[in-house]
């Protein structure tokens, strides 16, 4: 493998179609609201960069953001100030607090304006009505997702994942594998839920019946997953190159290799499927952005290498908007069409 | 590592030690006192540290095992998680002090820092330091093996409230210290009043670092004025073995039938061929019950010393810099753990020899 890849003159580049930003302070999430890009830094505030207008930064948090998730419509914060805050495009407001002063570490977005957050080893849901309501799990909770059918969310934490109905009296189904899972997500047909865990390997579930699957071989920690367009594939991050796993037919990856795009000499820390295309957008170590068809492979260079990681991605609801973020506070919005 | 990119890690400072020897005294001191420095600091429980101080930071205490085969690697899960999260605040704080419960064992917070790449690339483990009391040692040593686990990691150790017990006892005490951990740097201490600079920024765990593994009792024998200097840096070996303490220059030397340090010597030149497959298989075998290790290692036509350290079964190793002329060129190594297997050791090593 080269050691760098050369940017070739007339290799297909994005670089004029990119409006650049300074965010003063490091990226740790994006996420659009409409076609207006949303800049999390990873104190205090955020940066709001509207298609056609100026750029204007927004205190939300009182110290360490931590978590953040974006639906196109809304965007989630969790701090280190025990606050949960909802963005839209023109205000946000604290939605909770947590009562005993813990950090909230992580954050989903559900149906019918939905949302959760956990502190500790506690998860909490508030409603779209405004109704909250708690579960503790057995141990710190390493990450939630909701699943996409019915009022449930996967609490990722040691030793497995609590699937929980708020509005059930229930006790919470719970997956069990030894180890710590962290980032979770479930797959658009609720077939299947994988979660990444401290060591480097995914650990899934197909959910009808609880069988196990484990996708290994990558160099660090999986950081970053995300669900092709279609729901068939999950990107991640975690190796020198995109690795994809197929989730089609009732066995999904197992017994199957899975794809692999871009290979490159540096980690792969963050990926994002387009909504719409057969594409999937890859941040490395060296803050080099790409986007990668899946069918062929073909690359378009999005951002440069030579820079600090790359931390975040995103694209726009409608797929015409692309936004990207770095560790040194480097941001940008392409217009792709 | 270049110098550059360790120096750029926050350092890490574990403070152990059992209920009420002065943990949280020294925790205080730390944060009050004027040193133009701010320490983000993990406590286990809330409400202890009665400073008004926006990086404390309340912890679990939560130990997770590795999925990876070896069931001495656990790590911090919840260290992992805050270290992450404080490190969205870099800038605003100079180094981390964690603060452990006095029934913890330090050895999962340590090996968070080898075993998880995230914290280890942002976060460097500074020195575990250990405060002790001076009165209840004794009992402590009997009744609690995390008291005796918390004395053989450590670094430093903070032998606190010695004005509680008698100049007898305390030479008693520190001799049953030494019979665990000959290596840590000791200070007798009141109310955890020790210069912050003896335990704060040690770099123990910085290959660097590893320039003498003498045992520390020699170097403390001249400045503590308890007893005869003595200048004869000879091998201690021959304490091992001896089940009771003996006096030797007026200090004790004890021999803990638990736990112990072994040292190595060897003036002749090892084979890495030899000697890298044996640690490996040392540590492997016998992971769990050495605590630290730590050696300087004078290979065949080797012009570097190689230096290494480790905890449980990790070990880091690396050439730390050309020998310098006039310097002996010898191998010492130092396993600090609990029943260790000495005359395998020593066997196992003398067999390194190219």
């Amino acid at each position: 493998m080269t050691d760098t890849r050369t940017i070739q003159p007339g290799q297909p580049s994005l670089a004029d179609r990119t409006r650049f930003v300074q965010a003063g302070g490091a990226i740790v999430g994006v996420h659009f609201l409409d076609d207006t890009a949303v800049f999390v830094l990873a104190e205090e505030a955020i940066l709001r960069l509207p298609k056609d207008g100026e750029q204007s930064r927004t205190a939300i948090h009182a110290g360490a953001i931590l978590a953040s998730v974006g639906d196109g419509r809304r965007i989630v914060t969790g701090g280190d100030d025990s606050s949960v805050v909802v963005i839209d495009s023109q205000t946000h407001s604290v939605v909770a607090t947590d009562a005993r002063r813990r950090w909230i570490d992580h954050v989903a977005l559900g149906p019918d304006g939905a949302i959760a957050w956990s502190a500790g080893k506690t998860a909490s849901v508030r409603t779209g009505k405004g109704e909250v309501k708690a579960i503790d799990v057995p141990s710190t909770v390493g990450g939630l997702a909701f699943l996409p059918k019915g009022f449930r969310l996967a609490v990722a934490h040691y030793n497995g994942v609590s699937l929980w109905f708020p509005n059930a009296a229930a006790k919470p189904e719970l997956l069990l594998w030894k180890g710590s899972h962290l980032e979770v997500t479930v797959s658009p047909d609720g077939k299947f839920l994988v979660t990444s865990m401290q060591e480097p390997t995914l650990h899934g579930w197909r959910l009808a019946d609880a069988r196990d699957m484990r996708m290994s071989g990558y160099a660090g920690r999986v950081r970053s997953m995300s669900w092709t367009a279609k729901g068939d594939l999950l990107a991640t991050s975690g190796a020198d190159q995109i690795i994809l796993w197929p989730f089609t037919g009732k066995d999904g990856p197992m017994g199957k290799q899975p794809t692999m795009l871009s290979p490159y000499d540096k980690r792969l820390n963050v990926v994002q499927c387009h909504p719409e295309a057969d594409v999937v957008a890859a941040g490395y170590a060296d803050g080099m952005i790409l986007l990668s068809r899946i069918s062929d492979g073909a690359e378009i260079l999005a951002h440069a290498p030579g820079g600090s990681a790359a931390s975040a991605l995103a694209f726009s609801p409608d797929g015409r908007l692309f936004a990207f973020g770095c560790e040194d506070g480097t941001g940008g919005v392409v217009t792709l069409g | 590592m270049s110098e550059s990119a360790a120096s750029e890690k926050i350092p890490v400072t574990v403070l152990t030690g059992y209920l009420g020897a002065g943990k949280t005294t020294l925790l205080n001191r730390i944060l009050s006192e004027p040193h133009g420095k701010k320490y983000a600091v993990v406590v286990n429980e809330f409400g202890e540290i009665g400073i008004d101080n926006d990086l404390v930071v309340n912890s679990d205490e939560e130990i997770f095992e590795m999925n990876n085969g070896c069931i001495c690697c656990t790590v911090r899960g919840d260290l992992i998680r805050i270290i992450e999260g404080l490190m969205r605040r870099k800038g605003k704080f100079d180094a981390i002090i964690v603060e452990t419960t006095g029934l913890a064992d330090p050895a999962p917070v340590a090996q968070t820092f080898f075993m998880d790449e995230s914290v280890g690339a942002k976060a460097r483990l500074d020195a575990v330091v250990t405060v002790v009391d001076a009165k209840w040692l004794k009992d402590r040593l009997k009744d609690a093996p995390e008291a005796k686990n918390q004395i053989a990691f450590a670094d430093v150790i903070l032998l606190n409230k010695t004005d509680l017990v008698t100049p007898e006892e305390l030479i008693e005490i520190e001799a049953r210290i030494r019979g665990i951990n000959a290596y840590a740097k000791l200070h007798r201490t009141q109310r955890s009043q020790v210069p912050l600079s003896e335990v704060l920024g040690r770099n123990a765990f910085d290959l660097d670092r590893i320039l003498d593994i003498e045992p520390a009792f020699l170097e403390e024998a001249g400045h503590n004025h308890h007893h005869d200097h003595d200048h004869h840096h000879h091998d201690h070996d021959h304490d091992h073995g001896h089940e009771h303490s003996h006096a030797h220059s007026g200090l004790k030397h004890y021999h803990d039938e638990d736990m112990q340090s072994v040292s190595l010597k060897e003036t002749r030149p090892l084979d890495p061929d030899k000697f890298f497959p044996w640690v490996q298989e040392l540590v492997a075998n016998e992971g769990q019950n050495i605590l630290r290790s730590k050696g300087i290692l004078s290979f065949q036509d080797d012009p570097q010393r190689f230096v290494f350290q480790g905890v449980h079964m990790i070990l880091d190793g690396d050439h730390q810099r050309p020998w310098k002329e006039g310097e002996p060129r010898e191998s010492r190594i130092v396993f600090i753990g609990r029943q260790l297997p000495e005359a395998k050791i020593r066997e196992g090593f003398a067999a390194c020899v190219a």
